[in-house]
């Protein structure tokens, strides 16, 4: 393996469904370490943009190095080095948290141990034995984190993973993510309707519409674009003339 | 770490084994009702169920008179006489009894009785004898003619002197209940397949499960061979409680050779499997599932003769009705329960059911949808 400067490379991704471009040439570079936030209404290309990184997709044009690795021909150390949920992704309802665990070690070939370990850090030890279809949504998107966890990716892909939660179960998820970056150098890319999100977790914000990329930059950095907007949303609005979350 | 209880194929035959029987409705649908079938109809088609005929008796002006016809004087003798009807109960111990329920009443009530299926039969009495009115296509009511006409002429003697010629055939594996266990266990087999697996597919990919599952380092086989796992250990269980029921209560016996039932049980569970992948291996919409669940199943309860004998098909449709894979199992598992079959006898049919099931798994895990 290449040790390369940057975890994730993108370059020039194209993607089209049907008569969709859903990814209109997109080029992104993230370091270790480093957290990335990709903003956007519904339609702007983010998922299907991470799908790609997450070998999900491929892309129609363009290249995706992961620890300058590409998914042909890969797959195998790939899955290893990285860690995903997706959009609403749902567990087998009558599986308890703790049984939906070890199935996911299992594939990485981990033992009860690594799954004691991940419910910690997770903070879901009290609901171990609660079925998934009595979990909180709360309490599902931490699941789906802790399985995200369990191979300590390098690289973490999240898919909205706060929507639909109350701002305490939101903060949860951000705190369990800031102590990954901190005790494991992890690498985060994560797509948002939230600019809370962005402002309190990432240190770089891509804005996206429409498939490509219409600014990039630590917070302060875009804010100062086209003079001084007070936030995202109106910086949004000024790039668009349309709501961030729409 | 090299613990079986860590490997991805036990633990995802475990996950998808605890699904199943985590669900009330699938120890009913999958045991209970099953059991239910065989029971039911078990006990409809073996019991001595003599005939029951229904029949109007319209009086024509000459028998007013007060003068009794040869039927009327039949009928006080032996009837038992409420309100304008009479039953005559004839009796005989190896067909069953037969019961004649005759009705008094007008002859345009009459024809309103027939038409409406409440009476098979209409007798218009008259002191020269009686006409009997009835549809000769129907075998209900060519029977309740027969019994009647034989009343008329002699009486209840007629019928009872029948059983001295008769031979009633209670020999274990030539029942209706001996047929019919092994055509249910064959269904079984067919709907826990189709139904099960199919279903848990496409439920799991427009859940995007599948798609989450395969952004792992899981092998894509492995998911599929631990749900086809997981379903025979649950179809297994159904068919023995199945036939340990048949066992104790009808006393339905395996004649045949154990190990070659087993072969065969198993050759049917590949068969399905492979056909229920290839079923779901596209679509994610419960309602396309279900139609294509449904085209598959329906048919083959039908015709493969599960519960009747596909033989009273017209030759050209019997020659293709026995190569459906549900025929080819239920066939099978008849000559081993009832002829005292072994491995000679079916080991073709395991052989192409087999076969069937692995060219579809083939077929089915080359077009399929994961995302």
């Amino acid at each position: 393996m290449i040790d390369a400067p940057f975890i994730v490379e993108v370059r020039n991704v194209k993607k089209s469904f049907k008569d969709v471009h859903a990814v209109k040439g997109v080029s992104l570079s993230i370091k270790p370490g480093e957290f990335v936030a990709l903003l956007g209404p519904n339609g702007a290309g983010k998922t299907t943009l991470v799908e790609m990184v997450e070998g999900i997709q491929n892309p129609d044009e363009g290249e995706i190095f992961i620890s300058g690795l590409q998914w042909k021909n890969n797959q195998h150390e790939l899955h290893q080095l990285i860690g995903l949920s997706l959009q609403e992704t749902r567990f087998m309802d009558k599986l308890t948290a703790y049984e939906t665990m070890r199935l996911f070690a299992s594939f990485y070939k981990l033992d009860a141990h690594r799954v004691d370990e991940v419910f910690a850090l997770i903070g879901l030890e009290d609901k171990k034995k609660a079925f998934v279809d009595n979990l909180s949504g709360g309490q599902r998107q931490r699941l789906a984190l802790g399985v995200a966890l369990l191979n300590k990716p390098q690289i973490l892909l999240l898919d909205e993973p706060t929507t639909g939660l109350d701002p305490n179960a939101r903060r949860e998820i951000w705190n369990i993510l800031l102590g990954l970056k901190k005790s494991q150098n992890t690498s985060l890319i994560l797509t948002s309707h939230y600019m809370e999100e962005a402002e309190y977790l990432c240190d770089r914000i891509i804005i996206m519409d429409q498939g490509t990329i219409l600014a990039q930059g630590t917070l302060a950095e875009i804010l100062a674009l086209g003079g001084g907007h007070r936030s995202l949303d109106e910086l949004f609005i000024s790039l668009t003339g349309r709501h961030l979350y729409e | 770490m090299n613990k079986i209880t860590n490997h991805q194929l036990y633990r995802l035959v475990v996950a998808h084994f605890a699904e199943i029987i985590r669900e009330p409705a699938v120890i009913f649908w999958g045991v209970i009702f099953p059991i239910l079938m065989a029971w039911g109809l078990g006990i409809a088609f073996t019991q001595k169920t003599g005939v029951h005929a229904k029949i109007a008796i319209v009086r024509t002006e000459q028998t007013i008179d007060g003068r009794k016809s040869k039927l009327f004087a039949g009928l006080t003798e032996n009837g038992i006489k409420k309100d304008s009807s009479y039953l005559v109960t004839l009796k005989n111990e190896k067909l069953g009894d037969a019961q004649l329920n005759y009705f008094e009443t007008s002859s345009s009530n009459a024809y309103r009785l027939l038409k409406k299926g409440k009476v098979s039969v209409i007798i218009e009495d008259s002191n020269r004898g009686s006409k009997y009115s009835f549809d000769p296509s129907s075998q209900d009511a060519k029977a309740a003619y027969q019994l009647a006409a034989d009343f008329e002429q002699n009486g209840t003697k007629s019928y009872a002197k029948m059983q001295e010629s008769i031979v009633p055939l209670t020999l274990k594996g030539s029942r209706y209940v001996d047929f019919l266990i092994p055509g249910l266990l064959g269904m079984g087999i067919m709907m826990a397949c189709c139904w099960g697996i199919s279903y848990t597919i496409i439920d799991r990919r427009s859940k995007k499960l599948l798609r989450r599952m395969v952004a792992t380092p899981m092998r894509k086989t492995n998911l599929l061979i631990a749900l086809i796992t997981a379903r025979f250990f649950m179809n297994l269980a159904e068919a023995i409680l199945l036939f340990i029921f048949a066992w104790i209560y009808f006393d339905v016996t395996i004649q045949g050779s154990v190990s070659a039932l087993i072969l065969l049980f198993m050759a049917g569970n590949i068969a399905f499997s492979g056909i229920a992948i290839l079923i779901s291996s596209r679509t994610a919409s419960s309602e396309v599932g279900n139609g294509m669940i449904n085209a598959i199943v329906t048919p083959m309860m039908v015709v493969s003769g599960v519960f009747f004998s596909y033989h009273n098909f017209p030759d050209w449709a019997v020659s293709v009705i026995q190569y459906l894979p549900l025929s080819m199992i239920a066939d099978g598992f008849r000559t081993i329960f009832n002829e005292g079959g072994t491995f000679v006898d079916v080991w073709r049919e395991a052989v192409i059911l087999a076969s069937v099931g692995v060219s579809t798994f083939v077929i089915g895990i080359k077009t399929f949808k994961w995302y």
